[in-house]
């Protein structure tokens, strides 16, 4: 118990004395501001009666606000500069977001064309991509069909495929878009075309020079107004990825139905 | 545990892949997804989500339905609801507000947009 309040004490004596040091401090620091009143009370009183030391103290103090102009001068600069290299962060940082959001709409759009290597699946996947990340409404995938060279439609989205044309290669937007292996976005890049109009897009398929197929664009979702630059990448990825996926599944199956036959003729032979 | 957890309710497997990507740039969040309307049902009775995105073109059942569904019972009615659809008409958007939908995204979507949404939905920064 004595142990507990001499501790009580100590703390409380300690308490004291910072206290203590605490008012010296502030008289000495009182006492310092006093003697520099005093000082300035008495150069103001001298200047009075000096013309000399009256101009001298002006000069000093006209000197000090020049000096204190220049200094906020090069603050409002550096505030400005600061400023300006901020809008450009802020610019840079939308910039890269919107970087970041196409590649994200890019890496899925390949990822899922490459997901299965099923002809129906890559097709469902096609359609997918157009609509969910182009926007289209109206539009037609079609087919190189191997025999004729003919792009045949296979999968449309807004119109029955029947309504699709059979088209030549180099005959029609569409056609000469597969032959030249470039897309062709029709001018203006909006509004409605029905299929026997010709498509607002003409996306070939192309693996290396070889043509797959193709995708008609004819017309887009209502509150879709255009192209963005996304919606030209987008282009460009299922020109060179939805070909391969295309291609890669029409192998598959093939060899999948050969393998069948093989395997056929094998159990015919050793049974 | 995660802060949030999230119930994608869309057929499109690209789409679901957009939307766990957007949505995985929220901190701490749980996204589970589910391929249609039925499957949404399930889950959305079974667990506890605070916030359920839903297509509204889906085979089994609906996005419309699914949406009904959930505002008539009395647990879920507080659940926000986002949709998203195809549909941009002015008529369309109000049909899902109507039956209960908080807010609504059409295609093609931006992932900064499905964030900005469901941070608003979800009152996260």
């Amino acid at each position: 118990m004595s142990v507990k309040n001499y501790e009580r004490g100590e703390a409380v004596l300690s308490i004291f004395k910072r206290g203590a040091e605490f008012t010296k401090d502030l008289l000495q620091e009182n006492e310092q501001l006093r003697v520099r009143l005093l000082n300035i009370e008495q150069r103001q009183t001298d200047a009075a009666r000096d013309p000399e030391e009256w101009e001298k103290l002006r000069n000093e103090l006209l000197g000090k606000i020049e000096s204190l102009e220049v200094e906020n001068r090069d603050i409002r600069e550096r505030l400005q500069a600061v400023e300006e290299e901020n809008g450009q962060f802020a610019g840079r940082y939308v910039e890269i977001e919107e970087e970041n959001n196409n590649l994200a709409n890019l890496y899925v759009a390949s990822y899922q064309l490459h997901s299965t290597l099923d002809p129906s699946e890559v097709l469902k996947v096609i359609i997918e991509i157009v609509i969910n990340l182009i926007g289209a409404e109206v539009f037609c995938v079609y087919v190189v069909d191997e025999r004729s060279g003919i792009l045949e439609p296979v999968a449309s989205e807004g119109a029955p495929v029947s309504q699709f044309p059979r088209i030549e290669i180099g005959s029609g937007a569409l056609g000469l878009a597969v032959q030249d292996g470039e897309v062709a976005v029709a001018e203006p890049a909006a509004g409605a075309r029905a299929p026997e109009e010709g498509p607002l897009v003409s996306i070939p398929l192309r693996v290396q020079e070889r043509p797959v197929g193709a995708i008609a664009i004819h017309s887009l979702l209502q509150q879709k107004d255009g192209f963005t630059a996304l919606d030209y990448e987008l282009f460009t990825l299922l020109a060179g990825h939805a070909a391969t996926s295309i291609f890669a599944a029409r192998l598959h199956s093939q060899s999948k139905r050969k393998l069948n036959t093989i395997q056929g003729f094998i159990d015919l032979l050793t049974k | 545990m995660a802060d949030n957890r999230i119930l994608i309710v869309e057929d499109s497997p690209t789409m679901r892949q957009l939307l766990v990507f957007a949505l995985n740039r929220l901190k701490n969040v749980d996204i589970v997804e589910a391929a249609d309307g039925m499957d949404g049902l399930r889950k959305v009775t079974s667990d506890h989500f605070d916030l359920a995105l839903i297509d509204i073109n889906m085979p089994v059942m609906d996005g419309l339905k699914l949406i009904r569904l959930i505002r008539g019972d009395e647990s879920l009615k507080q659940m926000p609801i986002c949709v998203i659809t195809t549909e941009g008409a002015t008529d369309d958007r109000q049909r899902a507000l109507t039956l209960g939908a908080n807010e609504y995204l059409t295609k093609p979507i931006q992932a900064n947009r499905v964030l900005s949404i469901a941070k608003g939905l979800l009152k996260v920064e």
